[in-house]
């Protein structure tokens, strides 16, 4: 290394190191920004051919028909998502409804009770479950859940059946294959995501806040409140905010379970639609104005999810601002 | 350690080109022996998933008569085989469905082929109740939900002495665009007067529907969902043992769905010069009137002449002795007549 820079005096080698570590310095920088960069350009490419192919349907509905638009008919070449986007967030809700206290659960358990020898078995097999392939979920979800589950859905049906309100959400139904079902399999294929970066957020918790808290006494579970919880807020809304993704976006299994029929429908019994299982089911026989369509919901679920991301990050910053504010 | 690795690669790069040359030479003198003036190389095919079974049953029967043409059937939908048969990233297409204006295939490049047919059943699950007679009006306002339930009087109309259930009517439909759907839909427009919702690859179904993936999944479907009634093509309601309907059909006669009924239906059709023929509803008092067709698209032009003669020579085989693996399949091979037909149009479309 030295025997290159000109051996002079001491001071110069060094600069000479100093010039080359610049230099490996800029080289790293520019290499890592390109990376950066790339992501970006990708993205944007995606954007853009999607929305330039999709332009047609916008166009043809008008935006606001395409987005509210109760009616999806292609062949009189109508149409309206709503019904789908509806489908998307009534799933990916009740999905994350299930999937964000299981999950906080089995990460705590993790982190705090479970003993260090067996941490690492639960660790892998969460992992594990993060690897199992989504159409696999769906098969189960089709081939073993549905036929099993339907009794237990008309039993909850009769049994809610004189309450009102609840009656509504919880109708009489003949079939598995539903929103519910589409939500029980999104909240165990979103648990693995929201459970691994929950565990990484509780470990980040300072030790030295946790014997705090039982310096003064707290039981563990007043530890976990006070200390762990608190501190992991913006984290575990982010952890969340992946596992949602992973929802909203999921195609294959949600296609496989949640009976495929455009409509809405405030019975969680009943069979519906998402943005994604739509365009994977219609896909393969879709022709003209119809696949400029199908593109163009790609496109919206493009805008909601940086729109459900652009609120996620809102409500982390209100709760740390006030968070600050208790503590001072 | 430079040296020595470089000596491993070499070793390495020497031995595989030793492998592939052994290959090749092998290949070439398979040519030379066996072949004669049979077709070589690789063609590539993707279209309907409706004929699939037929088609994958008839190129393995075909790696056996020509080993060296290799053929390939990519069932990725009809819509998505027209629009690459349009985009010529395949050398022929299968379609459910003719082509239409937007669907990127430029009229006069194409030459339609029908290769073989088959029933679409109306299957149904309702406990105990089996040998179910439904007319053309009637399943037209099941499908549209009109009828909602089982004890419908149109229902018992014609089922005289059987049981009817006071059960609501589920109904099972593709959640996929689908030549199925199109066909099935074609035939309540085409044979009714009272249907509504048109026809085409996708249906806005009423809202006591449930939609599966493909045949299956609408099989499956039925089979766990009681009460439940929907069209299913005939291979995959036999695989699931599925109870049947016997449907109207134009003489008013009800016929059950099964391949002879579905031969019948294509004599009793009448052909287009193109070769395009509609099944659906066809005349004769045998003749199933859930029939469809489907087709092939070979082109009018092959820019390379090795493709064009391994799709003539395949196209031939699968119009010929191929016919007789459409049975087995649950499709119903093409009547004499037709098959002749369509053997002159790919004679006279690929010049040898």
């Amino acid at each position: 290394m030295t025997a290159t820079a000109t051996p002079e005096s001491p001071a110069e080698v060094d600069l000479g190191g100093e010039a080359r570590a610049r230099q490996a310095d800029r080289g790293f920088r520019a290499l890592v920004t390109l990376a950066g960069l790339t992501v970006l350009l990708v993205l944007g490419l995606i954007l853009v051919t999607t929305s330039v192919r999709g332009w047609p349907a916008f166009v043809h509905e008008g935006p606001l028909g395409f987005v509210f638009g109760t009616r999806w008919a292609p062949n009189d070449d109508v149409f309206g998502t709503f019904p789908l986007l509806y489908g998307t967030l009534v799933t990916s809700l009740i999905a994350m409804v299930i999937a964000v206290p299981v999950s906080i659960g089995i990460a705590l358990f993790i982190t705090e009770v479970a003993h260090r020898s067996t941490r690492k078995y639960i660790v892998t097999v969460i992992d594990l479950l993060a690897t199992v392939p989504s159409v696999v979920f769906g098969l189960v979800g089709v081939l073993v859940v549905v036929p099993a589950i339907t009794p237990a859905y008309q039993w909850f049906a009769d049994l809610v059946a004189p309450v009102p309100g609840l009656n509504a959400v919880f109708d009489e139904t003949n079939t598995g294959r539903n929103y519910i079902t589409a939500s029980l399999v999104l909240a165990i294929m979103a648990i693995p995501i929201i459970t691994s970066i929950a565990r990484e957020v509780f470990a980040t918790v300072p030790e030295t806040d946790k014997q705090a808290a039982y310096a003064l006494g707290a039981t563990r579970w007043e530890m976990v409140k006070g200390a762990i919880l608190p501190h992991s807020f913006g984290g575990l809304v982010g952890a969340s905010m992946l596992g949602l993704g992973r929802a909203m976006g999921e195609t294959i299994a949600v296609a496989l379970v949640i009976g495929g029929s455009v409509s809405m429908s405030a019975n969680l019994f009943e069979p519906g639609n998402t943005m994604a299982a739509l365009i994977a089911q219609q896909w393969g026989e879709s022709s003209g104005l119809h696949t400029d369509a199908l593109i163009a919901i790609g496109v919206e679920l493009f805008a909601i999810t940086v729109i459900i991301n652009f609120l996620a990050r809102l409500v982390v910053r209100r709760a740390e601002i006030k968070m600050k504010g208790a503590h001072s | 350690m430079k040296l020595n690795r470089r000596a491993i690669f070499g070793g390495i790069t020497a031995g595989t080109l030793a492998l592939g040359l052994a290959a090749c030479g092998g290949g070439n003198d398979d040519n030379e022996g066996g072949s004669g003036d049979l077709a070589s190389g690789e063609i590539n095919a993707s279209g309907a998933s409706f004929p699939d079974a037929f088609y994958a049953a008839a190129i393995g029967a075909y790696a056996e008569v020509n080993p060296d043409l290799i053929v390939s059937y990519n069932p990725t939908g009809s819509g998505t085989g027209k629009s690459e048969f349009g985009e010529r990233l395949n050398d022929f297409a299968g379609t459910d469905s003719l082509v239409k204006d937007d669907d990127g295939v430029e009229a006069g490049s194409f030459q339609y082929i029908p290769t073989v047919a088959a029933p679409i059943t109306v299957s149904y699950n309702v406990p105990g109740l089996e040998g179910l007679q439904i007319d053309q009006e009637t399943l037209a306002g099941i499908f549209q939900g009109d009828i909602s339930n089982w004890n419908d009087d149109a229902i018992a109309a014609t089922n005289d002495g059987a049981t009817l259930p006071d059960l609501d009517i589920t109904l099972a439909v593709r959640s996929d665009g689908s030549g199925t759907t199109t066909n099935f839909s074609k035939f309540l427009e085409e044979a009714t007067d009272t249907w509504t919702l048109g026809s085409g690859d996708t249906i806005e179904w009423p809202g006591n529907s449930v939609a599966g993936e493909k045949n299956t999944g609408v099989a499956q479907i039925i089979q766990d969902t009681e009460g439940s009634i929907g069209y299913v093509d005939l291979a995959d309601a036999s695989e699931v043992g599925l109870v049947t309907a016997a449907v109207e059909n134009a003489d008013g006669a009800f016929v059950a769905p099964s391949l002879e009924g579905a031969t019948a239906a294509l004599d009793g059709a009448e052909l287009a010069d193109d070769l395009s023929y509609n099944p659906l509803n066809a005349a004769g008092a045998e003749s199933y009137p859930i029939t469809a067709p489907t087709y092939l698209l070979i082109r009018t032009e092959y820019e390379d002449a090795a493709v064009a003669a391994g799709v003539k020579e395949f196209v031939t085989y699968l119009l010929t002795d191929g016919q007789a693996l459409a049975a087995e399949n649950n499709f119903a091979a093409l009547p004499t007549g037709l098959q002749e037909q369509a053997l002159d149009a790919l004679n006279s479309t690929i010049a040898d």
